[in-house]
């Protein structure tokens, strides 16, 4: 670690000896001054990845929390249901999954032949166009919602049946309940699954990495940070670049749990005696 | 009458309950049964045939699937995958429950600061760690082996799984240490004979999702592996996707649908370790 933090002040490709830059490769990353140019593609994958990140990972929470609530009940095949609807997170990281996604999603796939099938004369080309491929890689983010899920059942069931009881008796309605009972008992837990979900989507790179070939396109559209990370590396050997990179993604990561843990201080309750 | 009308509205709401379930997770799994489907279709109907039943079943993508491209075939993917996977999860097993004793039952200087260390390493983005460990397993002249995916694994690195055996053994009663003791244990004989066996339910869940990672991670051994001999099944589908073309889509899912075999297999035989493995340590998306 401390090795890495040397090495993002220094110009650094493998085959030669790091050179000390001083804090040249945090300039280039954020726009550069007079005598250096910045790095443009470095800010569009940040924003790029932050969109990913703040579109996909409360997506993912609200769905995982909607079929948590949907499966916690007693039903006799629950072992089985569960075990389905984490089918998608049990495979999705896989190169084979992204390889599908990358099909379904093209032009002649099927779901813009599904799509067609129920009207829609002429879909985009998911996967090509630049407006529409980071949505595709959204989509396959929450669709691999299991985790939490599992994690909101577990959670649901922790939460004393009196309290539904007790509130049906004063006359609360079920839309009550949940924004009364049901938030509050999971708050620790919606914590805890946010911080875990962004923290694995900033690092997100298999998908991007296949979906587009490798290189982030269209225009960048798909470049997620840890993709550029790693043609910054290997692909430009710059890895000086690449570990300062590599840093400014730790900071944002902390200060971002930071917050999440600050705004819920007020938000989060731990019950009683905890 | 009335008691009758609630049971009849009883069982009729949990009808339309599993029916809502069926129907979406038919939804969610809809992708991956197309995907097994294709498989078995001939080429020139992969893409126009959006239905789950091929019309004319063919196992050639299979066959085709499997001699790869060049002189390296899925047979080398796989051998490759497997050897790096089932050598992961050896040395996880055993090197992450021998510091797992250590933490949740030995006495030693700076205990409580290495746990804290470790439960940051947990939180700490993988990306930083990558680059001075390539420099480092570079300079040791170890790209193109399989020992950047092994030797870390006897330094016990993957913090996750320390940290369920640690609660798991903290679980255990300390009076059975106390009486092999008495009965004359030393320490590694109260780990090995005492307290392994009693673990084995969050040992199990280690074995599970130490080889799912190692078998899905694609970024680490693009890394690490540039020779095609070497390659594992996630680079060898990239390498069929990046050099193949149109015609070849259906190898390429033959290739996907038997690389997602293993993963199958482990889950559905081990599920409710999984759903033990999720709660606990709050893994992963």
């Amino acid at each position: 670690m401390i090795y890495s933090l040397y090495l993002s002040f220094t110009q650094y490709s493998i085959t030669a000896p790091p050179k000390w830059i001083g804090w040249q490769n945090y300039i280039v990353m954020f726009g550069g001054n007079e005598s250096l140019r910045g790095d443009d593609r470095f800010m569009n994958s940040l924003f790029v990845t932050l969109r990913f990140v703040f579109i996909s990972v409360p997506m993912k929470l609200i769905f995982a929390l909607a079929v948590a609530m949907i499966m916690n009940r007693k039903l006799k095949l629950i072992g089985l249901y569960r075990a389905i609807y984490y089918i998608p997170t049990l495979l999705g990281g896989s190169v084979a999954i992204s390889v599908l996604w990358r099909r379904l999603f093209a032009f002649d796939g099927v779901i813009n032949m599904l799509l067609r099938a129920v009207g829609w004369a002429n879909p985009p080309s998911w996967i090509s166009n630049p407006k529409y491929a980071l949505s595709t890689l959204i989509i396959l983010a929450v669709w691999q919602f299991g985790s939490p899920m599992i994690i909101f059942l577990a959670g649901l069931q922790n939460i004393p049946k009196e309290y539904y009881e007790a509130s049906s008796i004063d006359g609360a309605n079920k839309v009550r309940q949940f924004f009364s009972i049901t938030l509050p008992g999971l708050s620790p837990i919606i914590l805890f699954n946010f911080i875990m979900q962004m923290t694995s989507s900033f690092q997100a790179f298999t998908q991007a990495f296949i979906i587009s070939g490798g290189h982030g396109g269209p225009l960048d559209s798909t470049m997620f940070y840890s993709l550029y990370l790693y043609l910054k590396g290997w692909g430009f050997s710059e890895m000086g670049y690449a570990s300062a990179m590599a840093w400014v993604l730790l900071i944002i990561i902390g200060s971002l749990t930071a917050i999440a843990f600050k705004i819920s201080g007020g938000l989060v309750s731990y019950g009683g005696n905890e | 009458m009335s008691h009758l009308n609630k049971n009849t509205r009883t069982l009729l709401s949990s009808i339309l309950m599993n029916l809502i379930i069926i129907v979406i997770g038919f939804g969610m799994l809809y992708p991956v049964l197309w995907l097994f489907s294709a498989s078995f279709k001939v080429p020139n109907t992969i893409f126009t045939d959006a239905s789950l039943i091929p019309r004319a079943f063919t196992l050639d993508n299979y066959v085709n699937g499997w001699k790869g491209i060049g002189i390296f075939g899925f047979d080398t993917f796989f051998k490759n995958s497997f050897i790096i996977s089932i050598l992961s999860v050896l040395m996880n097993v055993i090197f992450c429950s021998l510091t797992a004793y250590a933490f949740a039952r030995l006495n030693f200087v700076g205990k409580k600061v290495w746990f804290a260390v470790m439960l940051v390493t947990m939180m700490l983005p993988s990306h930083v760690t990558t680059i001075p460990r390539y420099v480092l397993f570079n300079r040791f002249g170890w790209i193109n082996t399989f020992l950047p995916f092994v030797v870390p694994k006897m330094l016990a690195t993957d913090a996750f799984f320390i940290f369920l055996l640690v609660q798991f053994i903290r679980g255990l009663p300390k009076e059975l240490d106390e009486s092999a003791v008495i009965d004359g244990c030393g320490k590694f004989t109260i780990y090995l004979r005492i307290l392994m066996p009693l673990t084995v339910p969050a040992l199990i869940t280690t074995v599970l999702f130490t080889f799912l990672w190692t078998w899905d991670d694609f970024f680490n051994q693009l890394l690490y592996l540039t020779r095609p001999e070497l390659f594992t099944v996630p680079l060898g589908l990239r390498l069929f996707l990046d050099s193949s073309g149109i015609s070849s889509w259906g190898s390429l899912f033959a290739m996907s649908v038997l690389s997602l075999v293993p993963c199958f297999i482990l889950f559905f035989s081990l599920q409710k370790y999984f759903v033990r493995g999720i709660a606990t340590t709050g893994i992963k998306g």
